[in-house]
C-alpha cells in the first residue's frame, strides 16, 4: 500500500521505467479507463439507495414500458419499475456474487494449487487429476448443472461459480509456485532450516502473487458474465430482487413492445466486464513489463 | 487413451450431481408434486436406485452409460439417449457455425490490425476485441434479434428449420444464433492473430523473404501467416468447448431444439435423468473435441510429435 502511494505521488515526473508496479499501473491507459468504469459501477451499486429516485421492486402499472425520458433515463419495465434504479440495485448482487465467488475460488483453488506446486508428489497428482475432471466441463454448463440440482438463490450461485473457477485458479497458483519453487533464495531459506509454512508465506507467495492477481481480475469479469447468464436462465437469485441477467430476460419477453428494459442492464454488464478486463490487462502489464502488448 | 480417465471422471461427476439434491431426489420431487400414490413412490425410488448403497448405484450408472442407456424422461417416459442423438446435430451445427463465424470475422480483422499496427484500423480492431470480450452473448443475441429480425425483418427472430427440409431456410434461422455465439471467440481470435502475426513479422526469415524481393502479399500470406496460425489454432481449439457451453443459452433464446435447450427444459420440469443425460452429452463432446484438437497439432505443425 505504502509503495503504491509513493509511486502515485511520483508518477507525474518519473520516467515510466523507473516506477514500481503501482506507478506503472496508474500510468497504464487501459488500467485507468478500466478503473474509472469500475469506480462508476461500484459507486452506483454501493450508493444505490441514495442515487435512485424510485423503489426497485414496487410495482407502478401507470408507468409501464415507458421509453427513455428525463424521469426514467433507461425507461421502465413491464411493471412500471424504473430500469435505472433496478440496474443500480442489480449491481449490488452482480458485484457481490462476482467478488465472493472469485474470493472463494482463490481461497480454495489458490491454496490447493500452491500446495500442489510446493509439495508435488501424490498430492499434486491427485489435485491435477481432479482439476482435469472439473475442466472437462464447459464452465457455464457445469454451473448450470450444479444449480439444477442445488437449486437457485444467491449463495448457491456464489458456490457454483466458485466451483467452476477453483480448478483454473489452482492451475495458475500451481504454475506460479513452480516457477519460483527452485529459485536459490528458496533453497537458501530451506537450508537455514525454515519450515514449509514460513517458506511458502515469506519467500514463495510474495514472488508468485502477480499471476494470481491478474487471474483474479480477469476471473471477476468472467464471474460477472456467468452470474448474468445464470440469472438470465432463471437459475440465479430469485425475483423480485433485481439482477442484471434476470432484467435482460424480462426485457426479452417484452422486446416487441419496448426495447428499453433490455438495454440498461446489458450496458451495465458490458461496462463492468469491460472495466475488469481493462484493469486486468493493465495489472498484467504493470506487474510484468516484458509482457507488454501480448 | 489419455481421454479415458477423464471420461470416467466426467461420468462420475455427473453421477454425483444428482446426489447434490437436498435430501434424496425422490423425496424432493414428491415434495414438489404434492402427494403421489405409494406404488409410484416405490417406482421412482427404484428408477433412481436411491434405496441401494452408493457404490452399487455407481456401478449400475457406469454400466448403463457404457451401454448407451441414459434412463428415461420422468415426464414423457421416452428414453433420453435417442432424444439426445436426435438433438445432437442441431447443437453441433450451431457450434460449428459459431466457430466459422468467429474465424471469418476474427482472422481477417486480426491480420489487418497487425499489418496496420498503431494506426486507425489497429485501434478499431482493439476496440472490437475489448467490447467483444465484454458483451454477454445472450444480450448480443437479443440486440441482433431486435435489429435484424424485428426492425429490419431480414431474418427470422427465432425458430428452427431442419437441414433436410430446406438448406437456405435452415441457414437463415441459424445465422443470428451463430453470430451471437461466435462473437466472443471472434474477439479472442482477433487478439491472438494480431499478436501472433506481429511476433512472426519480426523474425529473420521474414526479413530474408522481403530482402529477396518478394511481394508483400506473398511475404504475409505464404511466410508469416502460416507460422502465425499455429497458436491461433490452439486458442480456437481450446475455446471451442466454451462455445459448446454457450450453445445452452443461445439455443434457449432462439428456440433451437438442441441438447442445451433439452437440458433447460429438464431443469424447469425437474426431469433429472434428462438433465443428467444432456450435461453428460455436452461434457463428453467437449472432451472429444479437446482430444481432437490435441491430435491436430501434429498435422498442423510437424515439429510436434507425441512420444
Amino acid at each position: 500500500m505504502a509503495s503504491s502511494t509513493l509511486a502515485s505521488a511520483t508518477a507525474s515526473w518519473l520516467p515510466a521505467r523507473r516506477l514500481g508496479a503501482g506507478g506503472r499501473l496508474i500510468r497504464h491507459p487501459s488500467a485507468r479507463i478500466g478503473g474509472v468504469l469500475l469506480l462508476v459501477v461500484v459507486f452506483g451499486a454501493v450508493f444505490a439507495p441514495m442515487l435512485a429516485r424510485y423503489d426497485p421492486v414496487a410495482i407502478a402499472p401507470e408507468r409501464r414500458l415507458q421509453g427513455a425520458s428525463l424521469a426514467h433515463p433507461f425507461g421502465t419495465d413491464l411493471y412500471g419499475r424504473d430500469t435505472l434504479t433496478r440496474v443500480l440495485y442489480g449491481g449490488r448482487i452482480s458485484l457481490a456474487v462476482g467478488a465472493l465467488s472469485v474470493g472463494l475460488a482463490l481461497g480454495v483453488g489458490g491454496t490447493l494449487g500452491a500446495l500442489s506446486g510446493f509439495w508435488g508428489g501424490w498430492f499434486d497428482a491427485t489435485m491435477m487429476r481432479l482439476s482435469d475432471i472439473l475442466l472437462a466441463f464447459p464452465a457455464i454448463l457445469l454451473a448450470i448443472g450444479l444449480l439444477a440440482f442445488l437449486g437457485g438463490g444467491f449463495w448457491n450461485v456464489v458456490l457454483a461459480i466458485a466451483i467452476i473457477y477453483t480448478a483454473p485458479m489452482a492451475r495458475v497458483a500451481r504454475a506460479a509456485v513452480l516457477s519460483v519453487r527452485h529459485e536459490e533464495y528458496v533453497d537458501a531459506a530451506s537450508a537455514i532450516g525454515a519450515g514449509d509454512a514460513r517458506i511458502l508465506r515469506s519467500h514463495i507467495l510474495p514472488n508468485a502473487i502477480a499471476p494470481l492477481v491478474v487471474e483474479c481480475t480477469l476471473r471477476l469479469a468472467l464471474a460477472i458474465l456467468a452470474e448474468a447468464a445464470l440469472s438470465f436462465l432463471g437459475l440465479g437469485t430469485q425475483p423480485p430482487a433485481p439482477t442484471w441477467g434476470q432484467m435482460i430476460a424480462e426485457g426479452r419477453a417484452v422486446m416487441t413492445f419496448s426495447t428499453w428494459p433490455a438495454i440498461g442492464p446489458g450496458l451495465a454488464i458490458t461496462t463492468t466486464v469491460l472495466g475488469f478486463n481493462l484493469l486486468g490487462d493493465g495489472i498484467r502489464d504493470a506487474l510484468d513489463p516484458h509482457l507488454h502488448g501480448t | 487413451m489419455l481421454a479415458v480417465p477423464t471420461i470416467l471422471g466426467v461420468v462420475t461427476a455427473v453421477f454425483l450431481l444428482i446426489r447434490l439434491v437436498p435430501g434424496d431426489v425422490v423425496t424432493y420431487m414428491i415434495g414438489l408434486e404434492g402427494s403421489l400414490p405409494q406404488g409410484r413412490v416405490e417406482d421412482l425410488k427404484r428408477l433412481f436406485g436411491v434405496d441401494r448403497p452408493l457404490h452399487v448405484q455407481y456401478a449400475d450408472y457406469v454400466g448403463n452409460v457404457g451401454r448407451g442407456n441414459l434412463g428415461k424422461s420422468l415426464r414423457t417416459g421416452r428414453p433420453v439417449g435417442p432424444e439426445l442423438a436426435r438433438r445432437f446435430p442441431v447443437t453441433i451445427q450451431l457450434a460449428l457455425m459459431g466457430l466459422l463465424a468467429a474465424i471469418a470475422i476474427g482472422v481477417p480483422i486480426g491480420i489487418l490490425a497487425a499489418l496496420r499496427r498503431g494506426r486507425l484500423a489497429d485501434y478499431l480492431a482493439t476496440t472490437f476485441v475489448l467490447i467483444g470480450l465484454s458483451v454477454p452473448s445472450f444480450w448480443l443475441a437479443i440486440l441482433l434479434i431486435l435489429f435484424f429480425a424485428l426492425r429490419l425483418g431480414w431474418l427470422p427472430p427465432t425458430g428452427f428449420i431442419s437441414l433436410g427440409e430446406s438448406l437456405s431456410e435452415n441457414l437463415r434461422h441459424m445465422l443470428l444464433p451463430a453470430l451471437s455465439l461466435g462473437l466472443i471467440l471472434a474477439a479472442a481470435s482477433t487478439r491472438i492473430v494480431r499478436s501472433s502475426l506481429l511476433e512472426v513479422l519480426e523474425r529473420q526469415y521474414i526479413r530474408t523473404a522481403r530482402a529477396k524481393g518478394l511481394r508483400e502479399s506473398a511475404v504475409v500470406l505464404r511466410h508469416a501467416l502460416r507460422n502465425a496460425l499455429i497458436p491461433v489454432v490452439t486458442v480456437i481449439g481450446l475455446q471451442f468447448g466454451t462455445l459448446l457451453g454457450g450453445t445452452v443459452i443461445i439455443e434457449q433464446i432462439f428456440s433451437l431444439p438442441g441438447i442445451g435447450r433439452y437440458a433447460l427444459e429438464g431443469i424447469n420440469l425437474r426431469d433429472y435423468p434428462v438433465v443428467q443425460g444432456a450435461v453428460l452429452a455436452i461434457a463428453l463432446a467437449f472432451v472429444l473435441v479437446n482430444l481432437f484438437v490435441d491430435l491436430c497439432y501434429g498435422f498442423i505443425d510437424p515439429r510436434i510429435r507425441y512420444g
